[in-house]
């Protein structure tokens, strides 16, 4: 058993000198490196480490932080009712707009793949635009304006299918509906661009080989040949579209008001929010901060061993 | 005799195979396409609705804008709405012109300093093998699974230890590390054929001499890319947590206090959204082709 541990010693040490002597030959790259990893560590590392610290301490900016254990996690978990509110309607908003978003995503890059090149660039832009027109999804309101003149409203009321003007940013039924239709329509984002290029790069030979194999149909040639190809791309948009479902707050805070009506429309983030900037309490709201981080990193772990399994 | 029947079938076979093979889409039925073409053009009436509403509510006389029921054409376009928009920026105490400079001035330096910087970290991790390499960018990567607001909090206490709290630095400088650029600037660069590199270094180049002249000219593709994402992050920031100065305040900030001004400013705020969305738009239908080359190569491997 000793020599067991002194020869796994010994070798550890060879390799850790191994490892420091090509740390040694290749200092041009780490000086090249070193500029974006100090601020990578300042602004991405740190602040995940200190969002950790500090979700065990009571800290309001002022007062030096105090260790309160797990306190806020039992507050957060236990008691705080409008944080079960955010955690339920976030994980609505990316239940159904995640998985949605990125079949879209897939589903339309797919489609425009087989449109000639010019219609295919246009088409692009156009399924690309609503992602980067910044606060665009705001004209959303005046479609589901709450009085009679809002259009949505208008148009129901003349086809009778009611007979009063619905408050659809007031009224908690409808609130969260119309702000995940606004995300789709906005979630033809990264991933969307990624598909596109990718379903490009596919070796068109490979189809002709499918098709001397007996591929018959679109379909058959989507899951035997494009599908495994595109893997890689499939991979990251997943991580984009997950990022991006379980940070929704932008949208809900612009369409339903912040605070919005019995909290109907809370998320996560909001929630952040609301306790990081109004009432400054650092310390509750590391420990949603690092709860929404768990949460986001699980979620991308388990979709990528998923996907991993595709077409083997 | 009956083989000579099923030989010749066989030839005949291959014959349309080979001929099915030449036009260009094998597998693909001809309706098919039409229901395909109809789809597409209806789905792309939808994305497109909000936006060109938008636009056209920008261009609206005022008496059309509250019109009903509504058109989605203007029937007398005017710009009007922008003219007026200049004019109620130009009575706040901050003109107009400084809140522009605000704007250009972060996303110019922002992007630029991401761009260098995400670019020289890319080309050490795509071309050379040191150790802890791949570890960071493994880092880089578990970065772009969570969103930024996850690091709010703690990224204002740093900027606050720093003291660039209502500076521009407060935006600009956590902009260079945006893990995303990094990564994809990394995925482009492993495309570029290592002889190259080896060539220039047998030559005598120094490797700041290889990075700026060999790697840099070789993937403008990606340049475009890394811009386009800075510039949209950039652009759209309201720094609205981290900066109180009115005088400091960014372009999208002040034209978003303009649009909750009321049912007054309808046109006013239509205009805003024509601007803050007119720029980003712009730059990705000039770079499309190279931004779609980037993302050729954006692929997440095991």
């Amino acid at each position: 058993m000793k020599e067991y541990i002194k020869k796994y010693v010994m070798l550890r040490k060879h390799n850790a000198s191994v490892a420091w002597k090509k740390a040694k030959r290749s200092k041009m790259c780490y000086a090249f490196l070193a500029p974006y990893a100090i601020l990578f560590g300042l602004f991405v590392i740190l602040p995940v480490i200190s969002s950790i610290f500090f979700s065990f301490t009571y800290y309001n900016i002022l007062e030096s932080p105090r260790f309160i254990g797990l306190d806020n996690y039992i507050s957060l978990l236990l008691e705080d009712d409008i944080f079960l509110i955010g955690i339920k309607n976030t994980l609505m908003i990316a239940v159904i707009t995640g998985p949605l978003g990125y079949i879209m995503s897939f589903l339309f890059a797919w489609l425009i793949n087989e449109l000639p090149r010019w219609v295919r660039s246009v088409a692009v832009v156009v399924f690309y635009a609503p992602s980067i027109a910044g606060n665009c999804y705001v004209i959303f309101s005046v479609f589901f304006r709450g009085d009679a003149y809002g259009y949505v409203n208008a148009f129901l009321m003349e086809l009778g299918i009611i007979d009063a003007p619905v408050l659809w940013f007031i009224n908690p039924d409808y609130m969260l509906p119309i702000c995940m239709l606004v995300i789709l329509w906005m979630s033809l984002g990264t991933g969307f661009l990624s598909f596109v290029a990718g379903l490009q790069g596919v070796d068109r030979a490979q189809f002709e080989a499918g098709y001397m194999d007996g591929i018959k149909n679109r379909w058959q040639e989507l899951w035997y040949i494009t599908l495994p190809n595109m893997k890689p791309m499939l991979m990251f948009g997943a991580v984009m579209s997950i990022t991006q479902a379980f940070g929704v707050c932008d949208v809900t805070m612009a369409l339903c008001g912040y605070p919005s009506t019995d909290y109907a429309a809370r998320t996560v983030v909001t929630h952040l929010f609301d306790y990081g900037y109004s009432r400054f309490e650092m310390g509750y709201a590391s420990a949603i901060a690092t709860i929404l981080f768990l949460v986001m990193i699980l979620c991308n772990k388990a979709i990528q061993s998923l996907l991993r399994r595709l077409g083997s | 005799m009956v083989t000579k029947m099923s030989k010749k079938r066989k030839e005949v076979e291959i014959k349309t195979h080979k001929r099915l093979i030449k036009r260009r889409k094998p597998n693909r039925s001809v309706w098919g396409d039409i229901f395909l073409y109809l789809y597409l053009l209806f789905v792309a009436g939808v994305m497109v609705f909000p936006i060109v509403y938008a636009v056209s509510s920008a261009l609206k006389p005022l008496d059309e804008l509250f019109m009903f029921p509504p058109k989605i054409f203007p029937q007398n376009p005017t710009l009007d709405n922008f003219s007026d928009l200049f004019v109620t920026m130009g009575k706040s105490w901050v003109t107009f012109s400084r809140y522009l400079f605000n704007t250009v001035f972060i996303t110019a330096v922002g992007t630029a300093g991401h761009l260098i910087i995400a670019s020289m970290a890319a080309f050490v991790l795509a071309k050379y093998d040191f150790p802890g390499g791949k570890t960071f960018f493994r880092l880089v990567t578990v970065a772009m699974m969570f969103s930024g607001y996850v690091t709010a909090i703690p990224n204002y206490l740093i900027i606050n230890a720093f003291g660039w709290i209502d500076s521009y630095w407060a935006i600009i400088i956590p902009a260079f590390a945006s893990p995303m650029g990094l990564f994809l600037m990394k995925q482009f660069m492993e495309g570029l054929p290592t002889s190259l590199i080896e060539a220039a270094k047998i030559d005598g180049a120094s490797e700041w001499k290889v990075f700026a002249s060999i790697v840099m000219p070789n993937v403008k593709p990606a340049w475009m890319t890394l811009i386009i994402f800075s510039v949209q992050a950039l652009w759209n920031n309201k720094a609205a947590t981290f900066i109180y100065s009115e005088e400091r305040k960014t372009l999208v900030y002040a034209l978003q206090q303009i649009q909750s001004g009321g049912i007054a400013r309808t046109g006013q705020g239509a205009a805003v959204l024509v601007v803050v969305m007119i720029v980003p738009i712009l730059i990705f239908v000039f770079s499309e082709s190279q931004i779609l080359e980037t993302m050729a190569s954006s692929g997440l491997k095991d």
